[in-house]
């Protein structure tokens, strides 16, 4: 199997050295109406690393997932993602720029299969036009089977060769979340976003899959943004882990660190907030 | 035969001789198949014997050399097996072992081979060798065919497979006298060395290492493969775990000296859909998976539609009663092969073709008793399904059905070149071609093992019928008796049990105690499905074994098996008095069942001590909490309450009787 997944792409090479910066979110604040869900946020992601992002109930990690990828606008604050400043983001410009995520509650097409499901996340990637692509003509039939040994060798990855023909609808949970992740991987991400991806699994869907986290990261250098709640699986997985409550960053840096940062404890063990 | 050299002309007498010679006289025919990424790979023998010939020599190049032990581990990929070839031809001794065999198992196996080299399919593997490397102080090294996840480990001990095969290569290219020589050590050979080890599932504890010559191996695949007719033109799938005497026998050994053409299965998830799309002409499955087949097929023809049932459930009545017949060549009347044609096209034809049996000339099932209702309905079908008797010792055959000499309570006649004697207890005892040199370092087991004269002992119980066919009916030392003397033989018990399609397992007890009873595992899939059907829901395995509705459903079953008993005259007295649904799967992980999923009866005797003994002692229900083994090793506890039910026995009747039900 190759070490990468596409080596045509172009995104491949972006110039940051691993360890660079990759994304820097500088003084983010986002708020609903009266309700402040973000508050002055600022952190980082280096190229290669798994960042982690945790924090109790409604802490805002989920919208800083959003706002990174461009599905909420910030009311303040700049995001810097691979040295290019900006304020407003859409989400197909974050998935065209590199940014690919799953989705705390599964979003993938049911009725499709596994097969077709992932190959949309080669979507943003397909240069011919829909008729070409309809006719399946010329160029258009030579990029898409590029396009599907890609999918195929994105499948044998995440071994789900017996279920590539399977209706995901059909499918079980921990293999939904597989297949979504297989997307998200598909679109040859230099981010990759990963809402609570083992939210729901039982013990060895959750080690499968912390397996297959830690494979993306080293076989592709992918970096990866993860929410989860397991402590468990953030402390093994991540190099780096930011936690938020309340919409503010009170804690950020090493697994070890974060652990012991008093701020932290109170937060996960319940301190009352005046 | 070797077409060159003093051997010209020499039947050979090992596998790479064979490889050399299929690579001539077959050079452009497939010899193996891959799916990979979706598209089926082949490889030609000319191409194998370059693989196998560049990763032998890239072997040599790291120090392999006559009588190392080489550990293979993984599921049925073509690198694994291009390194059984590829390790004998060096006169090294390929040791397979079970894919999923947990740490201490393996370390065990690998400690008493001696293995130097292990060759194995990826991560998973080397993890769990590394995570013993300190007590097996002998092995140096470890290939791995798959390099995913294992970029950043320390390499010093460890390499991927093309590279071991690159310098194979670089040797060959910088002495161009090497390749030859690695063909004429080959042709030198007279058989004598040791063909390969083959530990044995272990059904009575530690498993044991079973070494077989290679003339002898060769010697009894051609038996085989004459007595079925193989040839190249043969096409099989290779899905069956690697390590098993079974499989290296039929695909790696029939297929050297037939030289068939052997598939991989994509993953062990896709066996299903692979054998769809091979369509083998040979196939070898044990009774359990036809088991499933048929539960599979009968749970999806409940969920059809009504008009597609009738057709199917009155073409399946038509076979019941002719396709046999017709498959036999025994005479029938016309309008009945009519109706067969119209039923093979709308019933028999699609469903073989989904099963993937469609091209099959010859199956095989063997290893447990399988039950005749099953047997006659893959036969009725159309498919030569046929039983074998055969055991690693033997390599591999001791009796097999003839084409058209077929029963299903009985395994056929001893195959070619084979004696049988039965010994004056009832054990089985035999000599074959193929069979065992010793088990490995144990001679007082080997001792054990042989007759005086030289046969070897089964551990089978069995009798000849009137036609002269071997029946098996239990192991040796399982044959018991109750206090009131009556015979109690577990396992007949338990196969009629297990013939019923929502009992997954069940272990009989009874010997040295008043009366006999039975723990019953539920089959998930099948009980599952039943209670979607009856809008009974359950929220797993546990709750659903523990329903009085499942209850019942067993209750009728078990009440079945005590008729049945009660019609033959010398198991009337081993009917079932109580039994009691088990709250969790009985699993080899646990050490419950073998590798090859046999129960380990000892081992549950011990495991379930407490609820043996409430099925003895008159109480209705146990509280049991039992430890299981998660797949990484982990262990937890699952605890329920079983109810344990009573059941009334039915007196003895004559055989006349039962024929009138």
């Amino acid at each position: 199997m190759n070490q990468h997944i596409d080596p045509g792409s172009l995104r491949a090479d972006d110039g940051i050295e691993r360890g660079g910066m990759l994304l820097h979110v500088d003084n983010i604040s986002l708020s609903f109406g009266g309700v402040k869900a973000i508050a002055d946020i600022s952190f980082d992601i280096k190229k290669g690393e798994i960042r982690a992002i945790i924090g109790p109930n409604g802490a805002g990690k989920t919208s800083m997932l959003n706002v990174i990828n461009g599905f909420y606008h910030p009311q303040e604050g700049t995001i810097t993602f691979r040295g290019e400043k900006r304020r407003h983001m859409r989400p197909h410009r974050a998935a065209s720029q590199g940014i690919a995520r799953t989705f705390q509650n599964i979003a993938l097409f049911k009725g499709m299969s596994t097969l077709d499901n992932i190959m949309t996340g080669r979507m943003t990637l397909m240069r011919s036009n829909i008729l070409a692509q309809a006719l399946w003509f010329g160029p258009a039939q030579k990029e898409e089977l590029a396009h599907r040994e890609t999918v195929e060798k994105i499948i044998d990855f995440l071994e789900i060769e017996h279920i590539r023909k399977t209706p995901v609808g059909r499918l079980p949970y921990g293999l939904q979340k597989r297949v979504e992740l297989g997307r998200a991987l598909a679109a040859d991400p230099a981010l990759l976003l990963l809402d609570e991806p083992m939210a729901g699994m039982n013990l060895e869907e959750k080690e499968d899959m912390s397996r297959f986290v830690l494979d993306v990261n080293q076989q592709f250098g992918t970096t990866i943004a993860l929410i989860e709640h397991d402590m468990g699986v953030v402390m093994d997985l991540s190099d780096r882990v930011v936690v938020l409550d309340y919409g503010r960053k009170i804690g950020d840096g090493s697994p070890d660190e974060v652990r012991n940062n008093q701020d932290v404890i109170d937060a996960y063990l319940g301190v009352s907030h005046d | 035969m070797p077409s060159t050299g003093s051997n010209a002309g020499r039947e050979p007498v090992t596998f790479p001789q064979y490889l050399l010679l299929n690579a001539s006289r077959f050079a452009d025919r497939t010899a193996t198949r891959h799916k990979d990424l979706g598209i089926w790979q082949s490889w030609t023998w000319k191409q194998q014997l370059e693989e196998i010939r560049a990763f032998s020599i890239g072997l040599q190049e790291m120090g392999v050399g006559q009588g190392d032990k080489i550990a293979i581990v993984g599921t049925n990929r073509p690198r694994l097996y291009w390194t059984f070839c590829a390790v004998q031809a060096l006169k090294a001794i390929p040791v397979p072992v079970y894919a999923d065999a947990v740490a201490e198992e393996m370390a065990y196996v690998l400690n008493h081979a001696g293995v130097c080299l292990a060759v194995v399919q990826d991560q998973e593997q080397v993890d769990k060798i590394l995570s013993f490397s300190d007590e097996i102080p002998a092995l140096k090294n470890i290939i791995y065919d798959e390099p995913r996840g294992l970029r950043d480990y320390d390499h010093t001990h460890l390499r991927e497979y093309s590279e071991v095969q690159e310098k194979g290569r670089e040797a060959m290219a910088s002495d161009a006298g090497r390749g030859q020589a690695w063909e004429d050590a080959i042709n030198a050979s007279d058989g004598e060395e040791v063909s390969v080890f083959l530990y044995t599932s272990g059904t009575t504890g530690r498993s044991k290492g079973v070494v077989l010559k290679a003339h002898t191996s060769v010697k009894a695949a051609c038996d085989t493969a004459g007595f079925d007719h193989l040839t190249e033109n043969d096409n099989v799938l290779a899905y069956l775990p690697l390590a098993w005497a079974g499989d290296h026998y039929l695909n790696y050994a029939q297929g050297y000296v037939s030289a068939l053409c052997m598939g991989c299965p994509e993953s062990p998830e896709t066996v299903a859909h692979d054998l769809r799309e091979i369509g083998p002409t040979f196939y070898f499955a044990p009774p359990r998976v036809f088991e499933q087949l048929l539960t599979s097929v009968m749970i999806r023809m409940e969920d059809a539609g009504s008009i597609k049932k009738r057709i199917f459930h009155h073409y399946l009545e038509v076979a019941k009663i002719y396709g046999e017949a017709i498959l036999e060549g025994r005479p029938v009347p016309f309008g009945a092969r009519l109706s067969y044609w119209l039923g093979d096209k709308l019933v028999y034809g699609p469903l073989k073709n989904t099963l993937g049996f469609t091209n099959i000339r010859t199956a095989y099932t063997a290893g447990e008793a399988i039950g005749p209702d099953l047997f006659s309905f893959f036969r009725a079908l159309g498919i030569n399904l046929k039983q074998l008797y055969g055991q690693t010792e033997a390599f591999l055959y001791v009796t097999a059905q003839k084409d058209g000499e077929i029963h299903a309570d009985t395994v056929g006649k001893a195959v070619p070149d084979v004696e049988i004697r039965i010994a004056d207890d009832g054990e089985v005892l035999f000599k074959s071609p193929g069979m065992f040199v010793e088990y490995y370092a144990d001679e007082e087991k080997t001792r054990e093992t042989f007759t005086e004269d030289g046969f070897i002992k089964t551990g089978d119980a069995g009798i000849f019928d009137s036609h002269g066919d071997l029946k098996i009916i239990d192991r040796a030392k399982d044959v018991g008796k109750l206090l009131d003397g009556s015979l109690f033989a577990p396992k007949y018990i338990e196969n009629k049990l297990k013939f019923f399609p929502n009992i997954k397992e069940a272990v009989a007890f009874g010997d040295k105690r008043k009366f006999c009873t039975v723990l019953l595992n539920i089959d998930l899939a099948a009980v599952g499905n039943w209670a979607e059907r009856n809008n009974i829901s359950y929220a797993s395995y546990q709750e659903l074994a523990g329903l009085p509705q499942v209850y019942g459903m067993m209750r009728e079953h078990v009440d079945q098996v005590n008729r049945d008993l009660s019609g033959e005259e010398l198991m009337a007295g081993s009917q079932i008095n109580r039994f009691l649904v088990l709250h969790k799967e009985l699993d080899a992980d646990d050490g419950e069942l073998t590798r090859t999923l046999k129960v380990r009866r000892s081992f549950i005797e011990d495991r379930y001590a407490s609820l043996i003994e409430a099925l003895y002692d008159g109480s209705t229900e146990k509280h049991v909490s039992t430890e299981v083994t998660y797949e990484d090793g982990r262990k937890g506890n699952i605890s329920a309450t079983v109810q344990i039910m009573d059941m009334t026995t039915h007196p003895s009747v004559g055989a006349t009787q039962e024929a009138a039900e």
